[in-house]
């Protein structure tokens, strides 16, 4: 059960967000002008890294609220916590 | 009744003034306040206690504690009753009833004992050998009724279990020396400390050994810490509660055995900012010849026996050890009165204090001896020790083993930490840590209790530090006792005989070199193949053994051989206690809609949609549920019907830029809708997929009501969210989910009109200023309402929304003054017949995972839309729009009788196999056409109207023809009238 510091609220356990995986994903379009190739990218594809990996999570049963995190998926310890459309920040 | 006949005169920390009476496997003995169930039957001479999970050889007590890998009973009977119980954990209450799992009639005479006789035909995985032909489900059964443990109660428990949750600065895992010296160290400095002992007492080893701690008897040392911690108001103490699981981020279970009050067991979840891992440590058992004969026990077991029980394992005892702890623990038994006829050390002649205190008593020590063999068929009558100068045999009726020790890691573990190796001491101890934790003590591999007491004291500190909170240091608490050398030398296993490794799971030593020749080489192999470390003790005295066994036969150190993975639950937990309070009509919320009393008055009879309580339809007296069903259909097709669908999703979509939100969300055009109308609108999902359809309205230029199906009301409400603030940040607009804010009544039916008029609006409700498809923001019977005309029945249709509050006094009223016309209330099985007459799309029954806008109809709105929306890539891929895609359609029996069954496959040709052309997706038999009608999903279904296909129905196929879905008022008028 990760306990995860959501911005506005603070420190609650896991059961109360929702995991919408892989954050910074950049939506193509217009449609018309994005080729399969492209679009099955962004479907579909999705880092797996051993380590950082850089979610957004909803708090759900909380303020409503997405924001993004940096996990480390080995140990699961979240390295940093940053609101929607900032850049990944640089963590040791 | 037998007599106690090994409890000793005096000694322990049981009540001799509270006798308890406890049937066991049919016979019945006394034992005393303060006895487990193990050491009771210990008492009473019980030697044999139940039988091995394969050869069903007698076993006896091997342990004292939660170890315990032979003594597994059930207790209680009927409903209540707990199988795979160790008997060693089971505190001995008045009238407890207990019997041995795995066997029949009884333990001491027991039927499958003849597999015993077939042992060696049962090698590792005998199993898969074996009963290979002609398949292993011919001999399963037979197989699982001989093998197994405890049997599950079948009825409902109907014990009480709940579920607590806390939070502390440090939690502290065992209450043996270094844990009450970590407790007492960080609850001085005021932190908030929880510490948890699995036992009915805390005090770990010093309730059974004697010591002097801080110019105290160990035990007095210790009334007095628990004393002066129970007097602190943060501090939490827990016994009978064992730490089973360590989770991510210091979150903890812990489950607590409850022996006062109507609750029978606690889980704790518990989330620690620091935890101290004081778990102590296992005695491993000697791996030798017929090493599992009743009365070959752990040595450290044999000692606590006596200490905490008063219980002498046996009249006369040998002693046999690889290590230097075994010394002073003989002594203790030799000091309580039990003959030790000789120590048989594997090594050659050493010194120690004990040594030496022994010699003094005049025990008889052997040196660079080994127990080859044991005798005895019920119970132990003597053992063989063989020594470079010959064999001998010793006649004794318990043996104490004490192969070194195994530091309790598993916690420790389970957070993540890797092991280290230590090849003096040959025990794996904790190395680095994967959470905020520290193990101490015997968990931490220090034997010594100076040891203990220094570093758990030091723990206590460093935690109290590493939460960032004062630290109030004082001097550790200190004794003056040696400890006393702990030197070891391997003695992974004597040769010779059938040399058990794993008593529970009945794994021998040849069993696990079978399966390294097998070339089962890793440790997780040799588990699944051998079932070594299995079932409840999970291998807690046979691990390491096993896999020091394994790394011997091939040729590999113990570290490069490593260990299984430790997972949770340290000791098994009983599945009520995870369900807690979450059963029966506690499992899930009942949602119940605004009018529910009403219906529940009117006979409705109801069921779950969506976690909704819904009436399916309204028994009259002497009605079926098929009758009252068509009853109500013919009501709204001939007069009126009212409906209650409050749970359809409501959303307020708000801001300069929520047409143009909505034009990016549905896959029809949203910002061309005028104020005060409404329009049908589907939704996908980036991948193209028809995920919900609903009817918006226009509230005003910048306000949208967002209408969505009953169950997807809050998946959308998040699903709007997620793309405005992940995706469209920029765009000016607020979404509010008003679900259950509103009731939403729906009128409908011809005589619809009429009742509302009686009813009272204060708008004009006529045919021409309120058309299908408009939205009126206005007053019904004097209460404000939100007025959609929109129909799911196919008949002019009022959905009336209303503050959920005032639903039930606007509901009596429409009734009362439509029942004279004619006005019925009506379920929802009527509802959805009246709309497959209709043809109208069903998102969740007539749309799965696969169908996209296209496949039901809407490429045209598709490729008339130049803006880009959620899903639009995707609909433009030409296997989109492929002609053999499955389409929405109506289907009706060509001989006009046979009912189409829901979910009935579709195929054009004859035959079975092959793809399916497509299938059934809603029918009925239309009440109002008077015969079968039905939707489906057919291939290139649009293209092929008026052509047949076979319909594989379960009594036989016949043929049906592919028709316009619309079978009811296909021109509207009735609709629009």
């Amino acid at each position: 059960m990760l306990l995860i510091s959501c911005p506005h609220c603070g420190p609650r356990d896991e059961i109360e967000f929702r995991c919408g995986g892989e954050t910074h994903v950049v939506r193509p379009g217009p449609a018309e002008a994005v080729s399969e190739d492209a679009w099955a990218d962004y479907l579909f594809m999705r880092q797996n890294p051993r380590g950082l990996h850089a979610e957004r999570w909803l708090h759900a049963a909380g303020c409503r609220t997405w924001f993004n995190l940096l996990r480390d998926t080995v140990t699961h310890e979240i390295k940093a916590v940053y609101p929607m459309g900032h850049a990944r920040p640089e963590v040791a | 009744m037998a007599g106690q006949s090994n409890r000793l005169p005096s000694g322990g920390l049981i009540d001799r003034s509270r006798p308890l009476r406890f049937t066991f496997d049919g016979r019945t003995y006394m034992g005393y306040q303060g006895d487990t169930l193990a050491s009771a039957l210990l008492a009473n001479g019980v030697r044999v206690v139940g039988r091995s999970f394969k050869y069903h050889r007698p076993r006896g007590l091997m342990a004292a504690g939660v170890e315990e890998p032979n003594a597994i009973v059930t207790v209680g009977d009927g409903e209540r009753s707990v199988p795979n119980l160790k008997a060693t954990e089971v505190e001995l209450v008045d009238g407890l009833v207990a019997r041995p799992v795995n066997c029949w009639p009884t333990a001491r005479h027991d039927a499958g004992a003849l597999m015993g006789l077939l042992g060696r035909f049962m090698p590792s995985g005998f199993y898969y050998k074996t009963f290979m032909w002609p398949s292993w489900h011919w001999y399963e059964g037979a197989v699982r009724r001989a093998a197994g443990l405890g049997t599950a109660p079948a009825g409902p428990d109907p014990e009480i279990y709940e579920h607590h949750y806390a939070h502390c600065d440090v939690l502290v895992v065992g209450s043996g020396p270094a844990g009450l010296a970590a407790a007492v160290a960080a609850a001085s400095s005021g932190a908030r400390v929880m510490m948890v002992e699995q036992e009915a007492a805390f005090g770990g080893s010093l309730l059974t050994t004697d010591v002097v701690v801080d110019g105290l008897p160990g035990r007095d040392w210790l009334a007095r810490q628990l004393r002066a911690l129970g007097s602190l108001p943060e501090v939490t103490l827990l016994a009978r509660t064992t730490a089973t699981g360590y989770y991510d981020h210091n979150a903890l279970s812990l489950l607590e055995r409850v022996t006062a009050g109507p609750v029978r067991q606690r889980l704790w979840q518990v989330r620690a900012r620091r935890v101290v891992l004081a778990t102590g440590a296992l005695e491993r058992p000697l791996v030798f010849p017929d090493n599992d004969r009743p009365g070959i026990m752990l040595l450290s077991a044999m000692r606590r026996y006596v200490a905490q029980y008063g219980v002498a394992a046996g009249r006369r005892a040998v002693v046999f050890t690889n290590n230097d702890t075994a010394y002073q623990q003989a002594l203790a038994l030799h000091r309580a009165g039990i003959a030790i006829a000789a120590v048989v050390d594997c090594r050659a002649r050493r010194s120690n204090a004990g040594v030496t205190a022994l010699e003094r008593a005049g025990i008889p020590l052997i040196w660079q001896g080994v127990v080859e063999k044991t005798h005895g068929r019920a119970g132990l009558t003597g053992v063989t020790v063989a020594t470079p100068a010959g064999r001998r045999r010793l006649a004794c009726d318990v043996l104490g083993m004490s192969g070194g020790w195994n530091p309790a890691v598993h916690l420790h573990s389970q957070a993540g930490g890797s092991l280290s190796w230590d090849e003096a001491a040959l025990m794996f101890t904790p190395g680095k840590v994967g959470q905020a934790c520290r193990s101490v003590g015997a968990g931490n591999g220090q034997l010594a209790l100076a040891d203990c007491l220094a570093d758990g004291y030091a723990a206590g500190i460093e935690a109290v530090r590493l939460c960032g909170l004062p630290v109030t240091d004082g001097p550790p608490p200190t004794t003056d006792v040696d400890g006393g050398s702990t030197a070891i030398q391997a003695l992974w296993q004597v040769p010779g005989g059938k040399a058990w490794v794993d008593f529970q799971n009945d794994v021998t030593a040849g069993d696990v070199m079978l399966a390294a020749q097998e070339n089962f080489r890793s440790v997780e192999h040799l588990k699944r193949y051998t079932t070594l470390g299995m079932a409840v003790d999970q291998g807690k005295t046979s691990n390491i053994n096993g896999l020091a066994i394994l790394a011997e036969q091939c040729g590999r150190t113990i570290p490069q051989t490593g260990t299984t993975r430790f997972r949770p639950p340290y000791t098994p937990v009983t599945l009520g206690a995870f369900r807690g309070a979450y059963r029966a009509d506690l499992f899930r919320p009942r949602r119940q809609m605004p009018v529910h009393e009403w219906h529940q008055a009117q006979g409705a009879v109801f069921e779950d949609f969506g976690g909704w309580q819904r009436p399916v339809h309204y028994l009259r007296p002497g009605e079926g549920r098929e009758q009252a069903m068509h009853r109500e259909i013919r009501a709204v097709r001939t007069a009126a019907g009212l409906f209650e669908g409050s749970p359809l999703g409501k959303i307020e979509v708000k801001g300069p830029d929520a047409a143009e939100f909505l034009d990016r969300i549905y896959v029809n055009t949203i910002s061309t809708l005028k104020p005060g109308r409404l329009r049908y609108g589907l939704m996908t999902n980036e991948n193209g997929i028809i995920i919900d359809d609903g009817v918006v309205a226009r509230l005003g230029p910048d306000h949208f009501l967002v209408g969505t199906t009953g169950g997807n009301a809050g998946r959308i409400a998040e699903w709007l969210e997620e793309w405005l603030q992940c995706e469209w940040a920029d765009l000016r607009v607020v979404t509010m989910p008003v679900t259950t804010a509103w009731a939403t009544l729906t009128l409908t039916g011809p005589r619809a009109r009429a009742i509302l008029e009686r009813v009272g609006a204060d708008f004009d409700i006529g045919a021409a200023a309120f058309p299908h498809m408009s939205f009126r923001d206005g007053h019904v019977a004097g209460i404000p309402a939100r007025v959609c005309r929109v129909s799911f029945t196919g008949e002019v249709s009022y959905e009336i929304n209303v503050p959920a509050g005032r639903a039930t006094a606007l509901w009596q009223r429409i009734m009362g003054e439509g029942a004279p016309l004619g006005l019925q209330p009506v379920g929802i099985d009527a509802w959805m017949d009246l709309r497959t007459e209709k043809g109208y799309l069903h998102v969740g029954a007539d749309t799965d995972g696969t169908t996209t806008p296209l496949d039901v109809g809407w490429g045209p709105a598709v490729s008339r839309k130049a803006k880009d929306f959620v899903g639009k890539r995707s609909l433009l891929r030409s296997s989109n729009a492929r002609a053999d895609r499955l389409n929405f359609v109506g289907l009706e029996p060509v001989d006009g009788v046979r009912p189409i069954p829901v979910g009935a496959h579709l195929r054009f040709t004859d035959g079975t196999v092959g793809l399916t052309d497509g299938h059934v997706t809603s029918a009925c038999v239309s009440d109002t056409l008077g015969r079968p009608i039905s939707l489906a999903m057919v291939r290139g279904g649009r293209e092929r109207m008026g052509q047949t296909v076979r319909v594989l129905a379960p009594a036989g196929a016949f043929q049906a023809r592919i028709v316009s879905p619309l079978f009811y008022d296909p021109e509207g008028e009735r609709l629009n009238a």
